[in-house]
C-alpha cells in the first residue's frame, strides 16, 4: 500500500500554503513530517486527508486517484493535536462511531472496540465520558478511533504535543507497535527532531510550505541536502557561520582556523557556510574535539542530564550542548571545542558541498 | 486563645447595607403588606394568611397564571429553535460577521415601551403598515384591539422579534467556540449534517443554551411593559398576564394586601420553575 502525492499544492486567497510537492509514502514504517510550526505540515495533512481541496496535482491512495474525493470516501483516519472526541458520548460509543456510520453489525462493533480498547488500555473507562478522562486517556480514545476503523491511511498531526512529558514518552513507545501490521500508511507530523529520530522510518523535512528533503530518517539526519534541511533537523538550533576555505585549511575568523579532514579537503577554495550541531561543540577538549573556539557565555541551561551554553563569538551566536553538568560563568569568556569531522559545508546558494 | 478579629464586619457592611436597601427591606415591606389589611393613615390590621388563600383560590389569578405559562411556553418554543437555527445559518468568519451581529443586536437595544408603541402603531388597522396591509390589501380581518386571537399572535410575534436575538447571540457564541478539528473528525467519520448538529454542535452549545432558556424564561415570565403598551391586557382580559394583573390590583384597585400576597406567590413560582429547570438541565453533568 502506498500514498502518492504528485505535484500537489494548496493556495488560499492567493497565498501559497503548500508549494508543489511530490512524495511517495509507504506502509510498514512511520512517515514523519518534520518542520516548525507554520511550515505546512498540517496543511499537507489536510490535503492528503481530503479536508482541503487541491490547487493542483494528484493524490493516489493504493493505486486509486482520490484527488477529488471527500475525506469520508478516502477511508482514512486523523488524530489531532487537540483531543477530539464526541463530548457527550461514552468512550465506547466514541471508538465505535466510525463503525456505526459505516453500518458495521453490532456484534462485530463490540469485538473490534473491545480489541482496540484493550491495546490502548481503555477497557476500564469504556462507560465514561471524554471529559471524565485524563488528557492521555482522551488522546488514547482518539487513537483507538483511528485504529478501529482499519483505514488505508492514518494521519497523526502532532498527537503528543498536548500531553505531559511522561505520557508523551509512554504513548510514543506504544505508537509503532500500535500500527505495525495494520497495513495502513502512517503519516506522523511533529516539530521535534527527536520524535522523528525515534519514530521515523522515513522523514520529510518541511519549511515554508515545501518538502526540502525526503528519505530514510537516519540518512537525511547525516546528510542534509541543504542548509534549510540542516536547520529543520536540529534542536537546539544548528550553529551556522560563514567561513573561507584556503588550500587545506578553513578559516572561521582571525584566530580560528583548522585543517580540513576527509572529503571537505577536496572542496574548491572560496566562501562556504559552515553548520555544526550543538552536541558537536563541547566545553571540554577530547581527541576528536580538537578545534578551539573562544566565546563569551550569554545564557546557560541545565536539563538534568544535559547542559547547554549559548555563547557569542565575533558577533555570531553559538550553542554548545554537552552531557552532564558544566559550571559556566555567564558573561565570561570560555573555550569551547569543535569536532571538525562533523561539520557540514554549504555553498553560498545553500546546497551541501561536504 | 487568639482573640477574634471582628474588623471583617466593617468591610462587609457597605454590601450588607446595599442589599438591605435594594432587596431585603422592600421585600420585607411586601411581606408586611401581605399579612395585613391596610387603610389610609397607616392603619394596619392583622390578617394572617387570608390574602394568600384568597389569591390562590381566585379564578382570576388562575386564569392570569395560565395565560402567563401559555405565553412563556409559546415564546420559548419559538425563540429557542429559531435562535439556534439563525445562529447555525450565520457566517463564522469574514466580512458579514459584524454586520450580522449588529443587525441581530438591534431589537434588543430598543427601549421596551418603544417596542410596545412601535408594534401598536405597526398593527393599527387604519394606518399601521401591517394592519392596513392585512385588512385592506389581503382582506384578512386583523385587529388586535377587537380579536383576542389577533392580540395573542401580535404579542407573541412582538416578543419573538424583540428577544430571539438573545438566543441567537448566545448560541452563536457557543458555536464559534467549537474547534474546527471536531468538524474535521466528523467529516472523516462521514457523519451527516444532522449528526454533526446532534453530536457536536448541540452538546457544545448546551451550557449557553441553558443560560439562554433560563434568561428567556425569567424575562418572559415577568414581562410587563411591552404587552401593557401594546394591548393593555385586552381585549377584555385576554392578554392580561400576571404582572399586568398584579399592577391592576395594586395600583388600580389599591388592594395592597392581595397584591403583596400575589407578588410573593409570583416570585416563588418564578424561583421554583427556574430552579427546577436548571436542576434538570445540569443533572446529567453532576452525576459523575
Amino acid at each position: 500500500m502506498s500514498l502518492e502525492l504528485k505535484n500537489v499544492s494548496k493556495r488560499v486567497a492567493g497565498i501559497t500554503h503548500v508549494k508543489e510537492t511530490s512524495l511517495t509514502l509507504e506502509t510498514g514504517h512511520f512517515n514523519v513530517l518534520l518542520g516548525e510550526t507554520g511550515s505546512g505540515k498540517t496543511s499537507l495533512i489536510k490535503l492528503m486527508a481530503g479536508l482541503d481541496s487541491l490547487a493542483s496535482g494528484q493524490i493516489i491512495l493504493n493505486g486509486r486517484d482520490v484527488s477529488g474525493l471527500s475525506a469520508q470516501k478516502r477511508n482514512i483516519s486523523l488524530v489531532h493535536q487537540f483531543f477530539v472526541n464526541y463530548p457527550h458520548m461514552s468512550v465506547f460509543d466514541n471508538i465505535a462511531s466510525p463503525l456505526k456510520v459505516a453500518g458495521v453489525a453490532r456484534s462485530e462493533i463490540e469485538g473490534r472496540v473491545d480489541e482496540a480498547a484493550g491495546i490502548l488500555k481503555l477497557k476500564p473507562f469504556l462507560n465514561r465520558k471524554p471529559h471524565e478522562l485524563s488528557g492521555g486517556q482522551q488522546q488514547r480514545t482518539a487513537l483507538a478511533r483511528a485504529i478501529v476503523k482499519e483505514s488505508d491511511a492514518v494521519f497523526l498531526d502532532e498527537p503528543l504535543a498536548n500531553l505531559d512529558y511522561k505520557l508523551r514518552e509512554e504513548l510514543r513507545d506504544q505508537l509503532p507497535e500500535l500500527f505495525a501490521g495494520r497495513g495502513a500508511v502512517v503519516v506522523y507530523a511533529t516539530s521535534e527532531p527527536e520524535e522523528a529520530l525515534l519514530l521515523g522510518g522515513q522523514t520529510a523535512l518541511m519549511t515554508d510550505g515545501k518538502v526540502v528533503q525526503f528519505g530514510p530518517t537516519a540518512d537525511i539526519y547525516r546528510k542534509p541536502r541543504d542548509l534549510d534541511a540542516a536547520k529543520v533537523f536540529s534542536n537546539p538550533p544548528i550553529n551556522v557561520a560563514g567561513v573561507t576555505k584556503q588550500g587545506e585549511r578553513v578559516i572561521l575568523n582571525e584566530t580560528t582556523s583548522w585543517t580540513l579532514p576527509g572529503a571537505a579537503a577536496t572542496l574548491a577554495d572560496g566562501p562556504y557556510t559552515l553548520a555544526i550541531r550543538p552536541h558537536h561543540v563541547l566545553p571540554v577538549e577530547t581527541p576528536a574535539h580538537s578545534v578551539r573556539l573562544s566565546g563569551r557565555v550569554l545564557v546557560t541551561e541545565l536539563s538534568g542530564s544535559e547542559s547547554s551554553a549559548h555563547f557569542e563569538m565575533s558577533g555570531q551566536p553559538w550553542v554548545s550542548l554537552s552531557a552532564g553538568v558544566h559550571p559556566y560563568q555567564v558573561g565570561e569568556v570560555h573555550t569551547f571545542h569543535l569536532d571538525p569531522n562533523h561539520c557540514f559545508f554549504f555553498t553560498p546558494d545553500g546546497t551541501l558541498a561536504a | 486563645m487568639k482573640k477574634l478579629n471582628q474588623r471583617a464586619w466593617l468591610f462587609v457592611t457597605p454590601v450588607l447595607l446595599l442589599v438591605a436597601f435594594n432587596a431585603l427591606i422592600p421585600m420585607m415591606t411586601v411581606v408586611n403588606y401581605s399579612v395585613q389589611e391596610t387603610f389610609g393613615d397607616n392603619l394596619f390590621f392583622w390578617q394572617g394568611i387570608d390574602w394568600f388563600e384568597q389569591v390562590l383560590t381566585s379564578e382570576r389569578f388562575h386564569k392570569a397564571l395560565g395565560r402567563q405559562f401559555l405565553f412563556t411556553f409559546l415564546i420559548l418554543i419559538i425563540e429557542v429553535p429559531l435562535g439556534v437555527a439563525i445562529a447555525l445559518a450565520m457566517p463564522r468568519q469574514g466580512f458579514w460577521v459584524p454586520f450580522c451581529l449588529v443587525t441581530m443586536a438591534l431589537p434588543m437595544l430598543i427601549p421596551w415601551n418603544v417596542v410596545g408603541a412601535m408594534w401598536n402603531i405597526f398593527t393599527l388597522p387604519d394606518i399601521g403598515l401591517l394592519g392596513y396591509f392585512m385588512n385592506h390589501t389581503l382582506g384578512i380581518p386583523y385587529d388586535m384591539t377587537q380579536n383576542p386571537f389577533a392580540a395573542w399572535v401580535t404579542i407573541v410575534i412582538m416578543d419573538v422579534w424583540h428577544w430571539t436575538s438573545l438566543v441567537v447571540l448566545l448560541a452563536y457564541a457557543g458555536l464559534v467556540s467549537i474547534p474546527n478539528a471536531y468538524y474535521q473528525a466528523a467529516e472523516i467519520d462521514g457523519a451527516s449534517g444532522w449528526a454533526v448538529f446532534r453530536f457536536i454542535q448541540l452538546p457544545k452549545m448546551k451550557t449557553v443554551l441553558t443560560i439562554a432558556i433560563l434568561l428567556r424564561f425569567m424575562d418572559s415570565f415577568n414581562i410587563y411593559t411591552e404587552p401593557f403598551v401594546l394591548t393593555g391586557g385586552g381585549p377584555g382580559n385576554s392578554t392580561t398576564l400576571l404582572s399586568i394583573d398584579l399592577v391592576k390590583i395594586a395600583l388600580g384597585q389599591f388592594d395592597l394586601g392581595p397584591a403583596a400576597a400575589m407578588s410573593l406567590i409570583y416570585f416563588a413560582i418564578t424561583l421554583l420553575v427556574s430552579w427546577l429547570f436548571y436542576t434538570l438541565m445540569t443533572m446529567n453533568d453532576n452525576k459523575s
